[in-house]
């Protein structure tokens, strides 16, 4: 279908729709529930399966080459920074469970506070560096690469 | 149709599409233009857009400098070689000099990258890509985007940039539509980045019916960057250098880590190695000097990766298809095995629902490769892009115009897919050149460019009008016929779509005909693009979805006739395994060692194409 969505688990909250980067997960009007209105424009991300409070959305192979019968389920979980899924084979004889980490850092917290950073000099904004540069680049205090730190020299032109 | 006008003034940067490019250009912004207005507008969820939004497994574009691994200049080599000669050197090597620092920031913020344990580098899955735990990669970015912004607008579609009313060839902002609500949004801006990306759909896919959906780069990837900057007027670069991708059959699973991290390699349907094969025959082709048979091994300059899908599509041809990757061996080590699986759930997830509805255990059974459709996208293995300005500091004269990464429209600046030039530029790559674009932008405006912009409320109002027009046609013709999709009086977004994917594969070089075109069928090509063009004016929209679609569908179009201009322009097989012309096989350094550069004249259509200087700054080593 690519995505299709359990009757009896959606409740309408809408946050596949929110989330959907294809815009094609929308509120069916008379069920007030959500249903893939566009599947061929439907990259199975698994955006909308991730986003669902109920895991009321899965996905079904794309019918041009996939058989009935797998699953790959996930379950994302921002609090604990993880993500987990199951893959199960069609002919039953795989079923596996991978676990990876998504961040290192309580979500949203690592960011740099740009109103508490004085605000650039008017050297930096004449050099080539970008923020927190040469440091963020090296991380010591090396400096910015030039073609004449680097020892290279512009070469001719190669024109017809 | 009584859709508000919703008027945004004031803006000093307006951010076009959020994506890798677009989040980069919205948090360097705020660091350079603290008292600045900056404001995206984004056709989906900055969480989860583009070409990101499912996670990435690898960070492509990584030197090392602080661990002594690569220089920038290493980069631009092998992005040279890659492209066969045809990249902007000043700007690879400005993008490789910065993009360590963004990778940096990332694992600030808390993007899970992998450490090797016992050199305490990142782990390295080849000599440029590292890898990550990259499902949340762009919800990570976005947040950063987030807290930059002064407004974010999603679900905008952005359809036209404005232009300034006193001064020529100067943008003064854009315009586009809520895909929610229908309203008409107008962002009057002092300068603008182009983040839309790239294009995939423009060629038919080799998926059918459902499967559609199944491409390599995401199908919301609309070609909005150029669509968008080549109706602005602005120069473009190496559109004919389209993409054609080795990938997994069917799921288009990502092929690198395996090739790299896992040591997997391919052989024919009889067991065979056929790559080297194919190369003394395309060395002749190409030259030696970018296919060096008897000198590789000394010399380890990187093959070409369109010369590879150059081997891989004459092998199947010569029917010693399928091209099977071998990963029965390395399968065996339990640690590979969950690697493998690990990097399509972090990026392409329709890659494991295929293998578990097919029943293809790679550790069993060694799966399928295939060649994809062509892609149009200026951030990966191509180049395609705007034709912008470097940095002051490395660029000769004909590559500089005062600020980084502005085109040649003032004001307008590019990053990732929307710049030319700068293959290799990848996620990270992609984020650099935002952050990048976004400091000239700052300085643009604090050098008083942008002084006296003016938007008449008549190029508002009639922007307007033609953006609601498919809704319009809809209504006015569509009870004149009993019901269905058939009407003589227009076409729905998705026939069009149909229609510009069998002209673009049949005549520009698509799979369907072995990547293969010439002169002759270029011309008949064009000529069937223009009549889309005019049927692009009955195009029919049944909601404010359908609008969306219809607006997709107009920056593809325009990206194609951009595709067709240039293949015709350069003369000559440049890339064998990308595309081919059929009229000019063998690559010509005498008269091609350049780059393309076109113009879409604004207010007749017209295209002007010519030769740009290549400049080769980085010596060979
Ligand atoms: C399957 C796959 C695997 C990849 N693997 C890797 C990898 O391993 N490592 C790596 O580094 N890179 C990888 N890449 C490449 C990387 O994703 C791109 O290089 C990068 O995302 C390009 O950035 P961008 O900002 O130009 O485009 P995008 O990130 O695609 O952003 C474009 C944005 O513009 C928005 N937009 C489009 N049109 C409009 C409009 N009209 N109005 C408003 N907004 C609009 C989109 O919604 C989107 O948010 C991969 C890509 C794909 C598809
Ligand atoms: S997120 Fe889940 S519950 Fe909410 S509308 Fe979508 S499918 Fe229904
Ligand atoms: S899988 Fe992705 S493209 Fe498909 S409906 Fe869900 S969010 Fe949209």
């Amino acid at each position: 279908m690519p995505t299709f969505v359990y009757m009896t688990r959606c409740d309408g909250c809408g946050q596949c729709v929110d989330i959907c980067p294809s815009d094609i997960m929308h509120i069916d009007k008379t069920l007030r529930r959500a249903y893939n209105i566009e599947p061929n424009m439907c990259w199975e991300c698994y955006s909308c399966v991730k986003a669902c409070p109920h895991h009321a959305i899965d996905v079904r192979g794309y019918a041009d080459f996939a058989p009935l019968g797998h699953s790959v389920r996930v379950h994302r979980d921002e609090e604990k920074g993880t993500i987990a899924w199951r893959i199960k084979f069609r002919n039953g004889k795989k079923d596996m469970e991978l676990l990876a980490p998504i961040t290192t850092k309580p979500w949203g917290t690592a960011f740099p506070k740009f109103a508490e950073i004085p605000a650039p000099s008017q050297a930096m904004r004449d050099s080539e560096l970008l923020f927190n540069e040469p440091k963020y680049i090296r991380l010591d205090d090396g400096d910015l690469r030039s073609l004449k730190t680097a020892g290279l020299k512009l070469k001719e032109g190669v024109y017809y | 149709m009584g859709y508000k006008t919703i008027i945004e003034d004031n803006i000093d940067i307006l951010v076009v599409g959020a994506g890798l490019g677009g989040t980069g250009a919205a948090f360097e912004a705020r660091y350079w233009g603290k008292d600045k207005k900056i404001v995206i507008a984004e056709k989906a969820n900055i969480d989860r857009s583009g070409a990101v939004a499912q996670g990435l497994y690898a960070i492509n574009c990584y030197m090392g400098t602080r661990f002594g691994e690569n220089n920038p200049e290493d980069h631009v080599r092998y992005a040279r070689m890659d492209l066969m000669g045809m990249v902007r050197e000043d700007l690879a090597f400005d993008m490789a000099r910065h993009v360590d620092s963004s990778v940096h920031l990332f694992e600030e913020w808390g993007l899970p990258l992998m450490k090797d344990p016992k050199k305490g580098t990142y782990m390295r899955e080849g000599r440029w890509q590292i890898m990550i735990h990259g499902e949340s990669y762009k919800p990570i970015v976005a947040e950063a985007a987030k807290k930059s912004a002064d407004k974010v607008f999603n679900r905008v579609c952005v359809t036209h940039l404005l232009m300034d009313d006193s001064k020529e060839n100067r943008v003064a902002g854009a315009v586009g539509f809520n895909v929610r609500t229908g309203n008409y949004h107008v962002f009057k801006s002092k300068t603008v980045i182009c983040g839309a990306g790239g294009a995939s759909n423009i060629f038919k896919p080799r998926s059918v019916g459902e499967g559609a959906g199944r491409v390599w780069y995401a199908p919301w990837s609309s070609g909005s960057a150029y669509g968008l900057m080549i109706e602005a007027g602005a120069k473009m670069t190496q559109m004919e250098n389209r993409i054609v991708l080795a990938r997994f059959k069917d799921g288009y699973g990502p092929v690198g880590a395996y090739f790299l991290h896992l040591k997997t390699y391919t052989q024919n349907g009889l067991g065979e190695e056929y790559e080297s094969k194919w190369f003394p025959a395309l060395a002749e082709m190409v030259g030696k000097e970018y296919l060096d048979t008897e000198g590789q091994h000394l010399s380890h300059k990187p093959i070409p990766t369109c010369l590879r899908n150059h081997a891989f599509i004459s092998e199947v041809n010569a029917g010693r298809g399928p091209i099977h990757m071998v990963t029965m061996e390395a399968f065996q080590d339990p640690h590979l095995e969950e690697i493998g699986w690990h990097n399509f759930l972090g990026m392409t997830v329709g890659q494991a629902v295929l293998w578990a509805a097919t029943d293809v255990d790679p550790k069993y059974e060694n799966p399928e490769l295939t060649t994809s459709e062509p892609y149009v996208m200026g951030s990966h293995a191509t180049g395609c892009g705007a034709w912008c300005s470097g940095p002051e500091d490395v660029s000769p004269p004909e590559y500089y115009w005062g600020y980084n990464r502005m085109t040649t429209v003032e004001g307008l600046f590019g990053a990732g897919d929307a710049v030319g030039g700068t293959p290799h530029a990848f996620s990270s790559g992609s984020f650099t050149e935002g952050r990048l674009a976004a400091k000239a932008a700052c300085k643009y405006i604090d050098d008083g460019k942008a002084e006296g912009i003016r938007v008449s409320d008549e190029q508002i109002a009639n922007l307007k009008k033609k953006i609601y027009k498919p809704l319009e046609t809809y209504r006015v013709y569509s009870n004149e016929v009993v019901g269905g999709s058939v009407n003589p009086n227009f076409i729905n977004p998705r026939q069009g779509l149909d229609r510009l994917q069998k002209l673009m594969d049949e005549y520009c070089g698509g799979f369907g005909v072995n990547y293969m075109t010439n002169e002759k069928l270029l011309q008949i090509g064009l000529k069937k693009l223009k009549s889309l063009e005019e049927d692009m004016e009955k195009i029919a929209a049944s909601d404010i979805h359908e609008l969306l679609r219809a607006w997709e569908l107009h920056h593809r179009v325009r990206t194609s006739e951009s595709v067709f201009q240039h293949t015709l322009f350069r003369k000559e097989t440049r890339w064998p395994g990308y595309y081919y012309r059929g009229d000019a096989m063998k690559l010509d350094d005498k008269n091609w060692h350049v780059l393309t550069v076109s113009q879409r004249d604004r207010k007749t259509g017209e295209y002007t194409m010519e030769k740009a200087p290549l400049y080769h700054l980085v010596s060979d080593k």
